[in-house]
């Protein structure tokens, strides 16, 4: 019988919080691709997704992985009103931070960069952790919101409206950032569980 | 699912039709209406398979209680005790014994060791494990585990579900329910502080989240 599990004894792990790209291995077998069903191909949403492993275990349960999807990218991609691209990434870094999730952080780390050109305050984020000081009103509120959000059991309150309201807010904005540390509330777990990262072999052997 | 429900976020939310955060959510009309989905593809699903519906709702009613979520603790617990009434109380009791504070946990990352930090590693006693059955003491240890220090999981967790009789596309089901309840969960809370700041409590004196939800739930 074939083992159901698969563990990486000789992986070369991240040390820390990174910008640069991480790979990422399952620990569960992913649908192989050329077995991936009608139904669990539409659920990758993104044909390209067909070659990650982490969508393709997913795959294992397409409506769950199709609503995900679907949900995630609305939250993260549709433009139209709410608070800026870069300030949900900077949610969805925060969160991960919080939550210990080196993989997520690091894409959207490097999202929160890419959006918004801060690449050293995104790297402050991860280097001091999330009480680091961001540089301005909106950034510190969205990282401490998204942080509040996180905890368990549930203890964002209040205080926390009146921080992003401080920072200018408006619901609108206010509500794609508790979506954003929300949705990666969900990602994290899921990242952090099912499998691990890894150090593209090109950097680990430079090291 | 051939009955169209509530949306549950709402519900959970206290969000009424014409509220003003339901017009704001309606700019995110793909994300709502993909919350709502995941939660009938996770909870409601038309082909649960080997992860009953039961296993469903007492993983959701020990996840709401461990976020200390009253009005989604009481949602879930009404799903479960119509669905395996003889678990509501168990699962009940094992939340209330597993209650603990995250997201805490040892990090792996050499550079990360300064950060790590201790709580509560909780799993079902002798009594409440016979209780539950193999599958859901083994399904809520790991519950616990993905709940309040999700950077501990590692591949031996997994192991554990597999040698309580979880398949690989049942342990995916499950990791997703978590997360995702996770997510909605946040969703719900936040939008009800949210509600709460902006309504006629607001100009009050300073209140707690617990009062705000409090104020909120009159409307439910």
């Amino acid at each position: 019988m074939t083992e159901i599990v698969t563990e990486y004894p000789e992986l070369a792990r991240p040390e820390a919080f990174t910008q640069e790209g991480l790979g990422w291995v399952p620990w569960l077998l992913p649908v192989a691709e050329d077995e991936l069903t009608d139904a669990q191909r539409d659920a990758l949403i993104e044909p390209a997704r067909a070659k990650m492993p982490y969508f393709r275990l997913l795959a294992r349960d397409p409506d769950a992985l199709r609503a995900r999807t679907l949900t995630d990218l609305d939250i993260f991609f549709n433009v139209s009103g709410g608070i800026g691209r870069a300030e949900r990434e900077l949610a969805a870094a925060a969160t991960s931070r919080h939550n210990g999730c080196v993989f997520c952080a690091s894409v959207h780390a490097a999202a929160a960069t890419r959006e918004s050109g801060r690449q050293a305050d995104v790297q402050r984020l991860l280097d001091e952790g999330v009480e680091a000081d961001l540089g301005d009103e909106t950034w510190n509120a969205v990282v401490a919101a998204s942080v509040a959000l996180a905890d368990t059991p549930l203890d964002f309150g209040p205080d926390d409206i009146v921080g992003l309201r401080g920072a200018g807010l408006d619901d609108a904005e206010i509500v794609d950032v508790i979506g954003g540390a929300a949705f990666f509330n969900w990602a994290n777990r899921l990242m952090l569980s099912l499998g691990e990262p890894e150090v593209p072999a090109r950097r680990a052997s430079a090291r | 699912m051939s009955t169209p429900t509530a949306d549950i976020i709402d519900l959970l939310a206290g969000i009424a039709p014409g509220d003003a955060l339901a017009a704001v959510r309606d700019q995110r009309a793909q994300a709502r209406e993909n919350a709502q989905r995941s939660f009938e593809a996770l909870l409601e699903p038309a082909e649960p398979g080997t992860f009953s519906l039961a296993e469903r709702y007492a993983v959701a009613v020990f996840v709401s209680k461990l976020h200390g979520f009253a009005e989604a603790s009481a949602f879930y617990g009404d799903l479960l005790g119509d669905e395996a009434a003889d678990l509501s109380s168990v699962v009940e009791d094992a939340a209330t014994a597993a209650a603990a504070a995250g997201p805490f946990g040892a990090y792996r990352e050499p550079r990360l060791e300064g950060e790590s930090t201790d709580g509560v590693r909780w799993a079902p006693d002798a009594a409440t494990a016979e209780a539950l059955g193999g599958r859901l003491t083994a399904a809520l240890t790991h519950t616990h585990l993905l709940v309040f220090r999700p950077r501990e999981a590692r591949p031996e967790a997994l192991q554990a579900l597999v040698d309580a009789g979880w398949s690989a596309d049942d342990i995916v089901s499950l990791s997703q329910l978590v997360a995702f309840l996770s997510f909605q969960l946040r969703v719900a809370w936040g939008l009800r502080v949210l509600a709460a700041a902006s309504g006629p409590a607001a100009s009050g004196p300073a209140s707690g989240a617990a009062s705000a939800v409090a104020a909120v739930s009159e409307g439910v």
